[in-house]
């Protein structure tokens, strides 16, 4: 692999850039694989990556039914925070997070992490109590986040209205300065071309519409439009498709898939200056380095693999955006597009062992997924490659909804990720 | 001077539609202008010679007006009426022209002509697609510190607004039979057909006038008439009729599921002086039955190199400034094309006395009447060849021009430029219905193919190209029966996608493809040679299509210069996908009157003015406002909050519970319907009596909580916490209608029937005494947890003896519209026996004190009852109820769960946190191990000292442990209580 | 935004007045405090959403108030048809049994090679 630098962009200016490569290869499916990762977005990719890297296990294929990157990986708004309350999910995003912080350099590859920080907004008491037990909880797990008054975080984000006279005034803000945002394509091409280089075969355009089952009920393969490839090892890793992917293996998984909606603004000289999110007028917002306004809708009701969801979601947006932000009001939105979130009772992720030998599954992710990347796909390739789940990882298993033991950051703060 | 002259140099005597009587004064960048009424800010600068506009956003190269049109990448400008009024990044080609305007270039500095920023073109071969992605990442800190933040000023066209905006925006709703969208022929065709069978008719186009392509085609006549003219006069005859409505400067932004499409109206963007009362613009919401799609088609630049100069533009949109506008893009015009339609353009401007150097027609065997036509006129044209650079700075200057493959190359003057690659089909609102395209191999178009929505396309956006075929297809879309007959003069053939001559593969020229974006045809290759395959990837590398005006020019040539790449055909590297809105729309638009309180509207209660008058402040909760505390003159909150406390426990108080939520529970199986909803046991509770009730989802945690009385055997009025009334019926109603069907029980939300007047503390039944009758209220009739229906100041009213605070207590039930009467009776005679008003941070302290939880607050949804020391309040010998299974799963009956129990501060003085975190060893490495956090903390007056509330790890065994409880600057030692901390033995209440 | 047929007002409304209320058919079993902790989990938790045809459950909120089923392709959102509670799975109309899933505009960009 020819590495990337600013040397190398320099050398290849001199002759029309006709000496760049490829960034992964495109190699035709061999008949069976060490391991087979069903879905290559970040999460599937990057697990290719560390199973290559960290594990020695380079026999791997990514098998996609579109274009690498392009399910949620390509459609979300990249907003990148560890600062969540219970250990189970402090434990993974805060190891995503710190790999976060040195991807580019792993990989070789400008995924454009930038620690902008992340405002929550609070108005009112409920999101006061709410806030300062994740601050709390997060300062003593070594987390950064810390509380802001108002204006402090007017200072933070000069567009911010913070009038006591507003419908829901703001009565703080609590900051992670480490969170932030990442070029979301990147981070799919990224791993993509650090596991090609390592051997991995990604697999595009080729849909997987079975799981063969041996005598003992452990997969072989998984039959695809492409043939069959064998496999002793399966990791699933198709976000908003994982139910249907599963239930080709019998595996029923408590998921229900929503459209997701995000809009972007026409871009605009800088004014924005980190990601601020709220849950109680329920809006997020941060800026691009293109410089578009990026905004986060909400989900749809109803279950949908539609990838488009009602204009109302758009609107009801846009009011809590202007209320938090007047000026915006004149600015235009440019695009607006919609993803398949899947979600899970208790909205945190699933990744564990299944009860099929040799199929493993990581999906469950919700609206919180792209700030995972590479600590999901770094537990995903121990959890394959070990067999048995890592320390950081081991509460995520299916097995918590019979026990009753679910991780439900959402019952406890009603945040949204 | 003349008028005309006045409004420009270029603009031609006798040409276009505009009255040149009719003026409006407007400013670029400082300098005065004249323009005509109806005169885009594209055309007026036009008329003045004006051609560089902008700077495009990666190499700040000077950029004019390519388009006519909303498919503009280049003309961006910035426009205000006054400070507040400012608007970035408009296309030039669409605003209108008003008195006084004042427009910007943008992306400059520090003047349009003089650029600092242009330093990045000498630069541009180290700027090729994702070369960001390569670099910037040493030394890492940098990225952050300075490449990035470089980036960021770098990008961006426009500068947003800084003031809030002052207008206003409205909204509507409507439903219609048909919504066409497009006012071109075929759209006006279709109405009219769609007119005639008597159904509800929308006709939307987004341009101030309708017409479509007839704006700049003089040469289509229908029924014998200009084109132009028939449309006017089949608008009026349209807009006669009540059952069309017709809608310009409206543009049909997205079309969603089952018929439902968005439109933004632009109402005064193009009036000098808006009545105050018009909105800016208006959004309409229209759910339509059937959806005729006339949308037409856009034009496509020709992709060579430096095809970006100002003075090179589109052949429709020269021939739109001419025959509509009246002016003329220069004064010796070249024409590059690959498609007929540039032919007409360049006879238009020859008629009108513009010279024209040449017709550079890349195909070998342009039409013969084309040609015919063309030497009549005395134009030479150049078939087979191919415009192959362009010479000027600021505008352009020369094309050179050579034979097709090399040779005869030789530089032509010229001031202007026009092009034409042929014609894209608009289906952007056919995909965004989610339909499914074809490829036109033959035409080089995609088009519509399966339909999954109840519409229908015509005209050129179909692919139908012959006049008559255009009307006939839009008659039949229509549905009903109209005679028309239309003529155009030459059938248009030709076009092509993807690079041209002189700027294909092994080319290292800037042959722009994105204008805005500054995507070029070796860009693109880059992508490719990267290993870009999927056409998704491609864009996203290169950013072509993604610029404000989302790929409407360059899609096509982009999608066909990778296929060539890849040696593949157009329909396997696939299209990106068509996403709404068609054109940006404002968010204002779309926010419309939600703002400040109509944002989300404030529920206040009956009491609220009475409260606001004893200067009550509020807290929100939920959407309701509360009465937060009652200051006194000279009081701060904790003041204020320490005086209603010690008065409530002392003399009495009076507050306001009117948001708690209400049930009215009724029925023979009402009992056996709570006893299956909640947790308790409800057979046994006597009329007259009420009792406190937990609900759990069928998980078995805490769901909601709240007194429920029982008025009759079949009769029970249910409270819930505040926030919680909605989810709590409609939870109930879930079972009773699914679940439990054949329970006889009706559930009525009565939270707004009822104002709710607590009063509490020791005078609490002296207070009330006076005002009720039908109940005897003494303390051996009318014990704690009694419910009587009677009359209160001579009002229906239903009295409970509860309470949220300790003390003897009543809340008075009165219909709503009574409650400021009762409140204010109640309150004359409380005040001067020395009671106060409290409010709702006096109720937590007071239930704090009593160790009673709020539910959202001491619980979050992963509390058990018994977790809540509540146990006792799960029946143990009902059979079933929900949460009954969902309390016994593993997890569920551990030990050591955390368990809800009071915390008393070493130090009495200091309040803790809430929400802070409770650990055994404070001096434990990060990460700590977690006991629990404080979930209630106050100062009580009536204690003397803090207390807490407090979720802890086997904290019911912990009680006398000493805990920590580790703050940002300092840790709070605490021990472990039980949960009551006033009047342990509870005699109080029963006062 | 939906069109949704409340088959009790037998009117065609606005997605505004609806509420999804998850996967039809799932009944509250009649022994549920006998089940296993894995009955309880499949029960509580475990649905199919389904890519196409799925059964669910609509309540008409801001209208009449009452609960109905709902037949509805989840790739193209197009309800099938809708009908009361406490009636079994009703037959589809003969176009939208045997009419294919209509695929989206995404889908198809999702099969570009």
């Amino acid at each position: 692999m020819r590495r990337y630098s600013v040397f190398a962009v320099a050398r290849e200016a001199m002759r029309a850039h006709k000496g760049w490569e490829a960034q992964w290869a495109s190699p035709e499916p061999r008949s069976a694989y060490d391991v087979i990762i069903v879905g290559a977005g970040g999460h599937g990719l990057g697990a290719a990556y560390y199973l290559a890297k960290e594990h020695g296990i380079t026999n791997v294929a990514v098998i996609e039914k579109g274009w690498l990157g392009g399910g949620n990986t390509g459609r979300n708004t990249t907003i990148i925070r560890s600062n969540y309350l219970y250990e189970e999910s402090m434990d993974i995003y805060e190891h995503s997070l710190k790999l976060w912080e040195g991807l580019s350099q792993d990989l070789n590859y400008n995924v454009m992490y930038s620690p902008r920080g992340v405002m929550m907004l609070s108005h009112n008491t409920h999101d006061m109590q709410s806030f300062k037990r994740h601050i709390n909880a997060n300062r003593l797990y070594g987390i950064d986040n810390e509380w802001l008054t108002p204006e402090q975080a007017k200072a933070y984000v000069p567009p911010l209205d913070i009038a006591k006279t507003a419908r829901y005034p703001i009565n703080g803000a609590a900051l992670q300065r480490r969170g932030g945002t990442a070029r979301h394509d990147a981070v799919a091409w990224g791993y993509a071309r650090a596991a090609s280089d390592r051997g991995v075969h990604i697999i595009q355009n080729c849909e997987v519409t079975g799981i063969r089952r041996g005598p003992n009920g452990e997969v072989l393969g998984v039959e695809t439009s492409k043939g069959f490839i064998g496999a002793k090892k399966i990791g699933v890793s198709a976000a908003g498709h994982s139910s249907v992917v599963m239930e080709m293996a019998g595996v029923r998984v408590p998921l229900h898939s929503t459209p997701l909606q995000a809009l972007v603004s026409e871009p605009l000289k800088p004014i924005f200056p980190c990601v601020v999110m709220s849950n109680t007028v329920h809006a997020y917002i941060s800026q691009s380095d293109k410089g578009e306004l990026v905004i986060g809708a909400g989900t749809d009701q109803y279950n949908s693999y539609s990838q488009t969801g009602g204009l109302q979601i758009i609107t009801h947006t846009l009011d809590a955006i202007c209320e938090l932000f007047p000026i915006f009001r004149r600015v235009k939105m440019m695009r607006q597009w919609g993803g398949i979130t899947d979600n899970t009772p208790d909205r945190s992720p699933i990744q564990g062992i299944t009860p099929v030998p040799g199929l493993f599954v990581n999906c469950g992710w919700g609206t919180g997924g792209f700030k995972a990347t590479p600590g999901s796909a770094n537990l995903f390739a121990h959890l394959i490659a070990k067999g048995e789940p890592h320390r950081l990882a081991a509460g995520l298993t299916l097995d918590r909804f019979r026990t009753g033991r679910l991780i439900d950051e959402a019952a406890a703060a009603a945040v949204a990720h | 001077m003349s008028a005309s002259s006045n409004s420009g140099t270029f603009r031609i005597k006798g040409a276009g539609r505009l009255t040149p009587a009719r003026t409006a004064r407007f400013t670029f960048d400082g300098k005065s202008y004249t323009a005509l009424e109806g005169d885009t800010v594209a055309s007026a600068l036009l008329a003045h010679g004006v051609h560089l506009l902008g700077r495009s956003f990666k190499y700040h190269r000077p950029r004019g007006i390519l388009s006519a049109g909303p498919e503009e990448p280049n003309a961006l400008i910035d426009v205000s009426r006054d400070a507040a009024r400012r608007q970035p990044n408009v296309r030039a080609t669409v605003q209108e022209v008003f008195d006084g305007a004042k427009i910007a270039s943008q992306n400059r500095w520090p003047s349009l002509k003089f650029d600092v920023g242009a330093v990045n073109n000498l630069f541009s071969p180290f700027f090729a697609a994702g070369f960001y992605y390569k670099t910037f990442m040493w030394p890492r800190e940098a990225w952050v510190k300075i490449y990035e933040p470089f980036i960021r000023r770098a990008a961006g066209l426009g500068v947003a607004p800084t003031e809030e905006d002052p207008d206003h925006y409205a909204n509507r709703y409507a439903h219609c039979d048909v919504l066409i969208a497009g006012a071109g022929v075929a759209g006006l065709t279709a109405a009219l057909s769609a007119a005639a069978t008597g159904a509800s008719v929308f006709l939307v186009d987004e341009q101030p006038e309708v017409g479509g392509a007839l704006h700049y085609d003089t040469a289509t006549t229908i029924d014998g008439q200009n084109g132009y003219d028939w449309a006017q006069a089949t608008a009026a005859k349209l807009k006669a009729m009540p059952n069309v409505t017709v809608l310009t400067r409206t543009t049909v932004f997205g079309y969603y599921n089952h018929g439902f499409l968005g439109l933004v109206e632009r109402v005064t963007d193009h009036v000098a002086k808006p009545g105050k009362d018009l909105p800016r613009e208006r959004l309409w919401q229209v759910r339509a039955k059937k959806v005729v799609l006339a949308t037409g088609s856009i034009e496509r630049h020709m992709v060579f190199a430096n095809n970006d100069r100002p003075g090179i533009m589109l052949a429709s949109a020269a021939r739109t400034f001419l025959n509509h506008h009246g002016v003329a893009v220069g004064r010796q015009v070249g024409v590059y094309t690959a498609h007929d339609s540039a032919y007409e353009a360049a006879f238009d401007l020859k008629r009108a006395g513009v010279s024209i150097a040449a017709i550079v027609d890349c195909r070998a065997d342009p039409g013969e009447a084309l040609l015919a036509e063309a030497r009549a006129l005395g134009i030479s044209v150049l078939s087979g060849h191919s415009v192959t650079d362009t010479g000027g700075r600021l505008r352009i200057s020369s094309m050179t021009v050579a034979r097709n493959g090399g040779g005869d190359a030789r530089k032509i003057p010229v001031d202007a430029l026009i092009v034409s690659a042929g014609w894209t089909p608009s289906v952007h609102l056919f995909s965004q219905s989610r339909g499914k395209l074809r490829f036109d191999d033959v035409n080089q178009r995609f088009l519509p193919n399966i339909y999954a929505q109840d519409c229908v396309s015509v005209g050129s956006c179909n692919g139908t190209d012959d006049l008559a075929e255009l009307i006939d297809e839009a008659i039949a879309a229509g549905g009903g029966s109209v005679a028309l007959a239309g003529e155009n003069r030459f059938e248009w053939t030709g076009g092509m996608i993807g690079a041209a001559e002189g700027a294909g593969p092994d080319t290292t020229v800037k042959a722009f493809v994105d204008f805005q974006h500054d995507v070029t045809a070796k860009d693109i290759r880059l992508a490719v040679r990267e290993g870009m395959h999927s056409i998704e990837h491609i864009k996203r590398f290169t950013t072509n299509g993604m610029a404000s005006d989302q790929g409407k020019l360059s899609n096509m040539h982009g999608l066909a210069i990778a296929a060539e790449m890849l040696d593949r055909p157009i329909p396997q590297v696939g299209l990106t996908t068509f996403r709404a809105p068609y054109t940006p729309v404002t968010y204002g638009t779309l926010v419309g009157h939600s703002r400040g309180e109509l944002f989300d509207p404030a529920r206040k209660t009956p009491m609220h003015a009475l409260e606001t008058a004893e200067g009550a402040e509020f807290e929100d909760v939920g959407n309701w406002k509360r009465a937060w505390y009652y200051p006194k003159r000279g009081e701060d909150m904790l003041a204020a909050v320490n005086r209603e406390c010690r008065t409530v426990r002392e003399v009495a108080g009076v507050f306001n519970g009117s948001t708690l939520g209400k049930i009215e529970v009724v029925g023979p199986d009402a009992a056996q319907f709570l006893n299956l909803l909640y947790t308790n046991a409800w057979d046994s509770l006597k009329p007259g009596k009420s009792r406190y009730g937990i609900m759990t989802r069928e998980d078995g945690f805490v769901y909601d909580d709240g007194v429920v009385g029982r008025l009759a055997e079949d009769r029970f009025h249910v409270t819930t916490t505040t926030g919680g009334a909605p989810r709590v019926l409609h939870h109930m109603e879930d079972y009773l209608q699914t679940e439990f069907p054949h329970l006889k029980v009706w559930l009525t939300s009565t939270t707004e029937q009822w104002a709710v007047i607590a009063v509490q503390g020791p005078k609490a039944r002296e207070i009330i005494q006076p005002f009720v009758e039908g109940v005897d209220i003494s303390n051996e009739v009318f014990p704690h947890m009694s419910v009587a229906e009677c009359s209160v100041m001579g009002v229906p009213a239903r009295l409970f003896r509860v309470s949220f605070t300790g003390e003897l207590g009543y809340e008075i039930n009165v219909p709503a519209d009574y409650g400021p009467a009762v409140w204010k009776a109640i309150w004359e005679r409380a005040e001067p026996m020395g009671a106060c008003l409290y409010g709702t941070e006096t109720m937590h302290v007071l239930r704090a004190e009593k160790g009673y939880i709020i539910v959202g607050q001491d619980t979050d949804g992963t509390v058990t009852p018994h977790d809540a020391g509540l146990g006792w309040a799960v029946s143990s010998k009902k059979p079933d109820f929900v949460g009954i299974r969902g309390l016994k799963r593993p997890d569920l009956v551990r030990e050591n769960r955390k368990q809800l129990v009071g915390l008393l501060t070493k130090d009495p003085a200091v309040v803790l946190e809430e929400g802070g975190q409770i650990v055994a060893d404070p001096n434990q490495a990060k990460p700590m191990t977690m006991l629990g956090h404080v979930t209630s903390a106050y100062w009580s007056e009536n204690c003397g000292r803090s207390i807490a509330l407090a979720l802890v790890a086997g904290g019911r065994a912990r009680i006398g442990e000493t805990l920590h409880v580790p703050l940002k600057d300092r840790t709070i030692e605490v021990e472990v209580t039980d949960m009551v901390f006033f009047d342990k033995d509870g005699g109080r209440i029963h006062g | 935004m939906l069109l949704i047929h409340c088959p009790y007002c037998e009117e065609d409304r606005s997605e505004l007045e609806f509420r999804w209320a998850g996967e039809a058919h799932i009944a509250r079993p009649e022994n549920i405090s006998a089940i296993s902790d894995e009955e309880f989990a499949e029960y509580f938790f475990l649905r199919n959403n389904e890519k196409g045809l799925t059964y669910e459950r609509w309540r008409h909120i801001h209208g009449c108030g009452r609960f109905f089923n709902a037949a509805r392709d989840t790739v193209s959102d197009r309800f099938l048809t809708t009908y009361k509670a406490g009636m079994p799975k009703q037959p589809l109309p003969e176009t939208g049994a045997s009419e294919k899933t209509v695929e989206t505009y995404e889908a198809t960009e999702g099969d570009a090679r």
